[in-house]
């Protein structure tokens, strides 16, 4: 874990077999399921991001964890308390609920600013629901727009802005309720990749500032590799993978992983070997590719790397060629597992495992 | 008299600019005080609103569709009995002002409606995200942002409302539309007629002129906030093409 990390091991948002299915008023009846049986754990203090292509659910699990929509089944705990028993029964939210909600910040793809409030009375809209005093709330406001970034836009209106300071407009909101949890609904789908970059780092930073916890779904994978300290990867409703960059790096036949740090690259010959080289954690500051090459005088060639610096450790994959078939590679194969490093052979499949990588 | 005699027509045409604008301004202010709350209950109870409930909705939606079929002078008719329990009369200025204004209340209701439906879905659900009750929502979003169309949808009704105001001539209310059928129709003073036209058309031309300029300047501040569809802005039936 890095050491400059918030995360601790208290699970701050906890979702068990969150169920939601639609009844579309078009297909008489025909229930459509966004979300079958989700758990989800997010633990305090990291980023946690869900992937997944549009259609997949990722939205609605999002939105369920704040009860904009109702969960047909299951139950959502935020912060240890459990919003599903707090809803009631009608499609209104209580006072308890709404209560909770103040607690939880969420950011969204097309920003939803009020257009006819200055980015300052924005700002102050969530404290103005929590019945904060005129002082009080500019002092919030004014602080939470200097740490965005945007201190000197508080008097215009969100029209004059570009799409980054809109979402950075948002994230302040976002936070005007002292929020433990921010819930990301694609905020930087709408931007172009620069901005994107720098609305994450944000995100980031805050998540290291202020411990704050953050829920973020996004379709696109370099979101993921650039802030998140968890992912999971959801299809058709489902949560299909999920862990730590790491842990699922370490899991073989990840498709997250593989999505995350692709490699490709064909063997130059038949007899020829070519392995795939995952390292993450300690193996990672070891030469192990030259040292391989001294220690069995072997040519080696590199076909394809994917390495990402997370938190401090060099973490990805490589895919490397050897002269010669996989019998005649036995031993320096096994030299590199006692590197500790995951080592899988092309054409020797590893068995897939999925859904298995805590 | 004759349309040339200005020092007769001028306090005739003074004193019914003034029952025009007295009439028109209290039934106005009287169908905003009555016509916001309804055609925002209409969204909230329409299917996915807020307050979703079909059978209130229905209920709403007919009262405001049959008001809104009456012909003016049957409605004015049909309310006499209202109209002499609250204002102790039926003729004279002050009992023009309950049938007009409860006319306008389903006309302006229906501009309300469509106004507000137009507002971004997305930022009722941002409110409600930051703990908002539908309250907050009515207060802080839905109204705020359909302002400028709520000046506009004032606008309209002011203007209808003159010219319903002619009808309320029969009641002895008084008015410009009064004079143009009194003198210039009844009497054959063409001339007098006009000019109660030409004035007719100057009034509404300012009203219209600043009602435009003070939707289009809140407009122009605010914007708008992303490349959001509007949600649901063919659903509202139009208000604009029907009487009163």
């Amino acid at each position: 874990m890095p050491a400059h990390s918030t995360v601790t091991e208290t699970h701050v948002i906890t979702t068990t077999g969150l169920t939601k299915t639609y009844r579309s008023p078009r297909s008489r009846g025909r229930e459509v399921t966004a979300l079958d049986g989700v758990d989800l754990h997010v633990r305090e203090g990291e980023v946690y991001g869900v992937i997944g292509q549009s259609g997949a659910g990722k939205s609605s699990l999002i939105r369920c964890v704040n009860l904009l929509e109702r969960p047909t089944s299951g139950t959502v705990t935020v912060d240890g308390r459990d919003l599903t028993a707090l809803a009631g029964r009608g499609p209104r939210a209580g006072k308890e609920l709404r209560q909770a909600r103040s607690r939880i910040g969420m950011v969204f793809q097309h920003f939803n600013l009020l257009s006819s409030r200055t980015v300052q009375d924005n700002v102050e809209l969530p404290l103005e629901i929590l019945g904060k005093s005129g002082k009080e709330r500019s002092r919030k406001a004014l602080e939470l727009l200097d740490l965005v970034g945007l201190a000197d836009k508080a008097k215009a209106y969100p029209a004059q802005l570009s799409g980054g300071q809109k979402q950075r407009v948002g994230i302040a909101r976002a936070l005007a309720g002292d929020p433990k949890v921010l819930l990301s609904d694609e905020a930087t789908s709408a931007l172009d990749p620069e901005t994107t970059r720098s609305v994450l780092q944000l995100l980031r930073d805050l998540n290291r500032q202020l411990g704050l916890t953050v829920l973020l779904i996004t379709h696109e994978m370099d979101d993921v590799k650039t802030v998140c300290d968890s992912a999971a990867l959801m299809e058709k409703g489902r949560i299909v993978e999920h862990g730590t960059v790491s842990e699922l790096l370490a899991t073989p036949g990840s498709e997250l992983a593989a999505a995350l740090f692709p490699v490709a690259g064909e063997a130059s010959g038949d007899d020829r070997t070519v392995l795939d080289v995952t390292f993450h954690g300690e193996a990672a500051t070891q030469p192990v590719v030259s040292r391989l090459s001294r220690t069995y005088n072997i040519d080696i060639s590199i076909l394809g790397a994917a390495v990402d610096t997370v938190g401090g450790l060099q973490i990805g994959r490589m895919r490397i060629e050897l002269p010669g078939r996989y019998e005649d590679n036995v031993v320096p194969i096994g030299f590199l597992r006692e590197q500790g490093l995951q080592i899988d052979v092309l054409g020797r499949e590893a068995l897939p495992v999925k859904d298995g990588a805590q | 008299m004759t349309w040339t005699d200005w020092s007769a027509m001028r306090p005739l045409l003074s004193q019914a600019c003034w029952d025009t604008l007295y009439m028109v301004g209290w039934s106005t202010l009287i169908a905003v005080a009555g016509g916001l709350p309804l055609g925002v209950l209409l969204v909230l109870t329409d299917r996915g609103g807020l307050l979703q409930n079909t059978p209130a909705n229905k209920v709403i939606g007919q009262i405001v569709n049959v008001a809104r079929s009456m012909p003016f002078i049957i409605l004015m008719v049909a309310l006499m009995n209202f109209t002499r329990w609250i204002t102790g009369t039926t003729i004279g200025r002050e009992a023009a002002i309950v049938p007009l204004a409860i006319g306008a209340i389903p006309f302006f209701a229906r501009l309300v409606e469509t106004a507000v439906r137009e507002v971004d879905g997305g930022l009722v659900e941002a409110v409600q995200a930051m703990g908002g009750n539908t309250w907050t929502v009515v207060r802080k979003v839905l109204v705020p942002e359909s302002l400028p169309s709520l000046i506009s949808s004032t606008t309209t009704t002011i203007v209808a409302l003159i010219g319903y105001s002619a009808m309320a001539g029969t009641v002895g209310a008084g008015g410009l539309g009064d004079i143009a059928i009194r003198y210039g129709y009844q009497r054959f003073e063409t001339g007098l007629m006009w000019i109660t036209v030409a004035i007719l058309a100057v009034v509404i031309s300012v009203i219209q002129f600043a009602g435009d300029y003070a939707a289009r300047s809140l407009h122009r501040r605010g914007g708008q906030t992303g490349p959001v569809p509007r949600l649901r802005l063919l659903k509202a039936s139009t208000a604009t093409g029907k009487s009163v």
